[in-house]
């Protein structure tokens, strides 16, 4: 007894019950460091990536929103339109409105820098009626205005000026077309007023320099003082034409937090897997522990300590290792998002936020939530084997060889069909809000379900285990049949993490297995040319088109128009590309998931929606829908019939594809973005890409199918980086239980080791005795996580993924990595069963057996 | 914005773009130095032969001009003085751009309400593009309007409506007398360099009429009121400080106008004036007639700035005391034109006795006006 730490009592017996209490209790910490430390390693992660997740998304949409409420500064309303825009007489008539106290027209677009893959917003509006309505948009210098209004003028915002590393006077070339063109850089907005890389621009040097005139796609409004902003922007939405929305600054702002909403809550809820793993560590440990420390408990119980205080202690145990752990993953999600935003950027590789620069945003109320997420989870993983053991009557838990009878509280069977039943059936239940709620309910259940089946399936498994004749195994056999409740656990340890794994992988693969049959789809030909591949000016010009389909040695060239449709204010706007899509066999361009929808005479025109697009407006192959594709002012927008639903991963906010035929006609519109080049047999495509180079001097992109495969291929792999991060985390964890869980039963049954070193038994008999206890226990609990992540699987890509991004997709089997994991866990469970075995077999091993006889 | 922000500020921070225009690049530089520039400016010479209703409208090809109204209203029983001024601002463009944004011609509105009562200028102003019907400078007739700020004159009429955030003018311009042509028959010189000079005419004794709300408050009122009507492409010389200007409704129907332009050291290197008789007969000073000697200094507590407010005024043989309606009306548009100033409502005493009201600006005491 080392009662250093106690405090002088008046009352010895208070105080010797006092450090009997901190011997029992503490004891275990002192002499296990390793396991506590494990459990609080597991928490802390999970809590690490619980904070490193939020605390970088947070940052991103708290500037997303920022940039977005500074440039619309003190406007009450945004009218915004497509990339295309609409056509300028909309501004005075919106400014004569009565209850307009300012308008500020504007083109708003990302423009692609010359000579560098990136592009740079720019905003070019009015700078004198920016006086009422984004004043702080301005520049300070008195005077400068002047100077903007230079069609060749352009400010930078400090944080573009710095990113491109220029200065007032400097010169900037953006594209425009697959032209180069040259801004001169007239100074800089204030510092502050804009923390996101911007230009802006007189609005008519914008209109003449982006080519856009007579284009606007943005009106910012102030309104006057008392109008009912809500009211008028429903008065105001009627007199604007199809595809231009008046919105909220709000709006506008929460749209990035619309966007990437399920995309939050998917990595949130891995953190939360990370969690609920490290809580299933705490409770798979806590139970061994307290079982071994029974015989304590009941001295304790015996010399009066209530059920209450001794469950209250136990559980306090559970909440410091809680506390470590999840202070210190605060520290380590903390680090981690400071890393993730410096090295991955704020998207954490999506793709959402681009452009978008942060610093870290924590508030301390969300990192108190942390902390105490990690305490709840420690707590409850320690609460239920904590009840168990001050329940117990003292004079049965002094008993030898009550270890297995405290097991049998555990729930039986029916409770864990029943869970699992509800699980499968929540599968089915359809988004709430947007967002998979019911499927990572479903998952959750499926996962609880199998653990609390486990005893009775590991049971009955066990039971099937025809009896072995050579000693070590035999024994091995035997004492997990006379034992299987204890085995239990350490089965469902392994079920709980490694089904985990399981699913995500497969989850992965058959992302990535559908993203490549797709790109093989969607890429036909041989050489694709892109005019930019970032930003919305840049363009292919009927001439330069014909330039291209000119080249010698080309079998066939298509064209793309990539535009854009403004469906819905609060979601961003869809993609329409008008291609080569034939009606009569849309399927050779355009992957669809049903059958194609035959059209009848007089039905309107085709067109054919993505699945995003579907699942966001409610689109059906065969629904007629009015779109606001070509001239937006006056009439109703024409009508089209939707023709199918095609997959498309490649544009997340959802596409609509028609023939470039019919959009030139309605639009006028005969620019291209992409075109797909195909190669006369024995052409070398060297050849080509020369040609290409000659005939479009300017900026333009060309890539090979299989630099593009390529390059789609590293993008999804970036954006899955972090779910491989959290994969990894889980199986780390996960094999952390199955070593403690083998580490604490091997401790526990030290008695036994004893007993069968007397009746002679080799110690590395004992080993191979453990190893096949190992063996046995990990094949039962890859093989039910095999089965159970096989079903959480399948929830994850038909439910979840579907639910969260709208995307469908093959199931796709990792075979070979699923047998090499299976193979790892189980050599891991054997390799720490031996170990924790020969540790526990030390010097006194022997004498061990006198303990508590 | 946030909202903590209040805006009035942040407003006058951005209307602070304009400033320069009046000063820097409309009056500072020589037309021939902007030999790459695409807007070519029309010059001001002697001999144009001003034609009305013609030359009350706007002329595009010059680089500035404006419609400045001043007068007395409700007096004697509460006195207040007003200003309503439209400029129009030509700025010099490198290129020929087809935008219909493209800002061949800016305008600038400013108004102030002196009330001896407040103590201070209540004042508004606005700037905007002409384009799409939403602000612009007709010519053929006065017209020169921003959104509903509006000039506009029908016949022998002219009407203003400042809609503004701190009061709301609708007021109603009756002239009486022909046109009264400044400098030799309105071609006005500013200085010894026969290129600084505009073209200029004023119509004194304006009958006003019309309605000023504030604070949702309509009052009506009358009263008198002069409008000088001023356009040119190079109005300072290149050593202009500052002017000091009065034109004054003299009573029985009489009309002055005087300016000088001062110099660095505070002296007068140019001046001029007119004097009309009630029975029409126009006596037009040289600058040698003019003198303006200060009597009393107002210093603002604001800026820090001196202005004399109260001055002996000779034209030719006759010598007029002038003093204001307050103090301080001091006219800060640095929003709008760059500059602080001093315009206000002042009285003309002749020899001891009220001799009529008018309006007094000085300029290029804060600052020169000469900003380039």
């Amino acid at each position: 007894m080392r009662g250093r730490e106690s405090p002088a009592s008046p009352l010895p017996l208070i105080s010797g019950r006092f450090l009997l209490f901190q011997a029992l209790t503490a004891g275990p910490w002192r002499e296990h460091p390793g396991r506590s430390v494990l459990a609080v390693a597991a928490i802390a992660l999970g809590v690490a990536l619980g904070v490193a997740v939020h605390l970088v998304n947070s940052s991103a949409l708290n500037e997303f929103e920022l940039a977005a409420r500074h440039l619309a500064g003190e406007a009450d309303l945004v009218v915004r339109g497509p990339r295309a825009g609409f056509d300028e007489s909309l501004y005075p008539r919106l400014a004569r409105l009565p209850q307009v106290e300012a308008a500020n027209p504007a083109v708003d677009l990302e423009v692609p820098l010359a000579g560098r893959r990136d592009s740079l917003r720019i905003v070019g509006f009015d700078p004198l009626r920016a006086g009422l309505v984004q004043p702080a948009l301005l520049p300070e210098r008195s005077g400068m205005v002047l100077d903007l209004f230079d069609a060749d003028a352009l400010l930078l915002s400090p944080s573009a000026a710095e990113w491109l590393g220029l200065k007032a006077g400097d010169e900037i070339a953006i594209q425009v077309g697959t032209r180069a063109l040259t801004l001169r850089v007239a100074g800089l907005l204030p510092q502050g007023a804009y923390r996101q890389r911007l230009g802006v621009m007189d609005v008519a040097a914008a209109q003449l320099r982006l080519e856009q005139l007579g284009r606007l796609n943005r009106i910012d409004l102030r309104l006057k003082p008392g109008t009912e902003v809500a009211a008028f922007r429903h008065e105001l939405q009627a007199l604007l034409p199809a595809g231009v929305h008046a919105v909220t600054p709000e709006t506008e702002g929460g749209r990035g937090a619309n966007l990437t909403r399920a995309y939050r809550m998917n990595l949130d809820m891995l953190a939360l897997v990370a969690l609920f793993t490290g809580a299933f560590l705490v409770f798979s440990s806590q139970v061994l522990a307290l079982l071994r420390r029974r015989t304590q408990f009941a001295l304790l119980r015996a010399m009066g300590v209530t059920r209450s205080t001794l469950a209250a202690r136990l559980i306090a145990e559970g909440a410091v290792v809680g506390i470590l752990g999840a202070v210190s993953g605060v520290v380590l999600g903390y680090a981690a998002a400071r890393y993730a935003l410096s090295a991955i950027g704020s998207d954490l590789g999506a793709g959402y936020f681009r452009s978008i620069t942060t610093s870290i945003n924590a508030e301390p109320q969300v990192l108190a939530f942390f902390v105490a997420l990690g305490v709840l989870f420690a707590v409850l993983g320690s609460a239920a084997p904590a009840w168990e053991a001050a329940r117990r009557p003292p004079a049965r838990a002094l008993r030898a060889g009550d270890e297995e009878e405290g097991l049998k509280q555990l729930p039986a069977l029916g409770w864990g069909a029943a869970v699992l039943a509800s699980g499968l059936l929540l599968a089915a239940a359809p988004a709430v809000n947007g967002l998979p709620i019911a499927g990572y309910a479903a998952i959750a259940l499926i996962l609880v379900g199998v653990v609390l089946a486990m005893p009775q399936l590991a049971g009955a498994c066990l039971a099937a285990i025809p009896a072995f004749t050579r000693a070590p195994a035999a024994i091995a056999i035997a004492q997990l049949k006379a034992t299987p409740r204890q085995a239990a656990i350490s089965v469902a340890a392994i079920v709980a993490s490694f089904s985990l794994m399981v699913s995500m992988l497969i989850m992965v693969s058959s992302f990535r297995g559908s993203l490549e049959s797709w790109l093989e789809r969607m890429l036909p030909a041989d050489l694709y040319l892109r005019a930019a591949r970032f930003g919305e000016t840049a363009f292919l010009t009927p001439g330069e088109q014909a330039r291209i389909a000119a080249i010698p040695g080309l079998e066939r060239v298509e064209f793309i128009r990539s535009q854009t449709l403004l469906l819905a204010p609060e979601r961003p706007p869809v993609t329409l590309l008008a291609g080569p899509v034939d009606a009569a066999d849309p399927e050779k361009t355009l992957p669809l998931t049903g059958a194609p929808h035959v059209l009848r005479p007089g039905d309107p025109p085709p067109v054919w929606v993505s699945e995003v697009a579907s699942d966001f407006y409610g689109l059906r192959t065969g629904d007629r829908v009015r779109l606001p594709i070509g001239s937006t002012t006056g009439g109703a927008p024409r009508e089209y019939t939707i023709a199918g639903v095609w997959r498309d991963y490649g544009r997340q906010n959802g596409a609509i594809a028609m023939n470039r035929g019919l959009y030139a006609g309605i639009t006028g519109d005969r620019l291209v973005n992409d075109a797909a080049l195909w190669l006369a047999k024995g052409t070398p495509i060297l050849d080509v890409q020369r040609a290409l180079r000659e005939q479009l001097p300017g900026g333009i992109e060309i890539a090979t199918t299989r630099e593009l495969r390529a390059l789609s291929l590293g993008a999804f792999d970036r954006t899955f980086a972090i779910t491989y991060a959290l994969e990894i985390a889980a199986v780390l964890i996960g094999l952390a239980g199955v070593s403690v869980s083998f580490g604490a039963q091997a401790l526990a049954r030290r008695r036994e080791f004893g007993v069968l070193r007397h009746i002679g038994m080799m110690r590395r008999e004992i080993g191979v005795m453990l190893g096949c206890e190992g063996a046995v226990v990990a094949t039962l609990g890859t093989a039910f996580g095999l089965a159970t992540g096989w079903i959480v699987g399948l929830i994850l890509i038909h439910v979840v993924n579907r639910q969260s991004f709208h995307w469908g997709m093959e199931l796709h089997v990792p075979w070979l990595p699923l047998a090499g994991l299976a193979a790892l866990v189980i050599a891991a469970a054997v390799a720490t069963a031996v170990w924790s075995g020969r540790a526990a077999m030390g010097e006194d091993v022997v004498r061990a057996v006198r303990e508590d006889w | 914005m946030t909202g903590n922000n209040p805006k009035i500020p942040s407003r006058r921070r951005a209307l602070a773009w304009l400033a320069g225009w009046m000063a820097a690049p409309v009056f500072g530089q020589p037309v021939d130095r902007q030999s790459s520039v695409v807007t070519p400016f029309a010059p001001v010479v002697p001999g144009y032969q001003m034609q009305f209703p013609r030359d009350e409208g706007s002329h595009p090809d010059f680089r500035v001009e404006w419609w400045y109204l001043t007068g007395w209203l409700n007096e004697p029983a509460r006195p207040l003085g007003f200003q309503v001024t439209f400029f129009r601002v030509r700025p010099a463009l490198k290129h020929d751009n087809p935008s219909g944004f493209t800002p061949r011609q800016i305008l600038i509105a400013h108004a102030a309400i002196s009330d001896p009562e407040h103590g201070r200028l209540i004042h508004a102003q606005r700037a905007a593009r002409a384009g799409f019907g939403l602000a612009g400078a007709d010519e053929g007739r006065t017209r020169a309007w921003i959104d509903e700020w509006a000039l506009e004159q029908q016949g022998k009429t002219y009407r203003s409506r400042i809609p503004a955030v701190e009061f709301d003018l609708d007021l109603t311009f009756e002239s009486a007398q022909p046109p009264l042509r400044q400098g030799q028959d309105g071609f006005s010189r500013k200085g010894p360099a026969p290129e600084s000079a505009s073209y200029y005419y004023s119509l004194p004794h304006l009958k006003v009429r019309g309605t000023i709300a504030r604070s949702g408050k309509a009052q009506s009122v009358s009263g008198s009121a002069w409008l000088d009507h001023e356009w040119s492409s190079q109005y300072l010389e290149k050593d202009a400080v500052g002017w000091d200007w009065i034109g004054i409704n003299l009573e029985g129907g009489a009309a002055l106008m005087a300016f000088r332009m001062r110099d660095k050291g505070g002296a007068s290197f140019w001046a001029g004036g007119a004097l009309r008789a009630a029975d029409g007969s126009v006596r037009v000073f040289p600058p040698s007639d003019i003198r303006f000697t200060p009597r009393r200094e107002w210093r603002s507590p604001r800026t820090g700035t001196r202005y004399p407010v109260s001055w002996t005024v000779r034209a030719g043989d006759r010598e007029f005391e002038i003093e204001p309606l307050f103090d301080d009306q001091e006219h800060d548009t640095r929003a709008s034109t760059g500059t602080i100033y001093w315009e206000g409502a002042v009285r003309a005493l002749h020899e001891g006795r009220p001799a009529g009201l008018g309006y007094l600006e000085l300029t290029g005491y804060w600052r020169p006006v000469n900003l380039a």
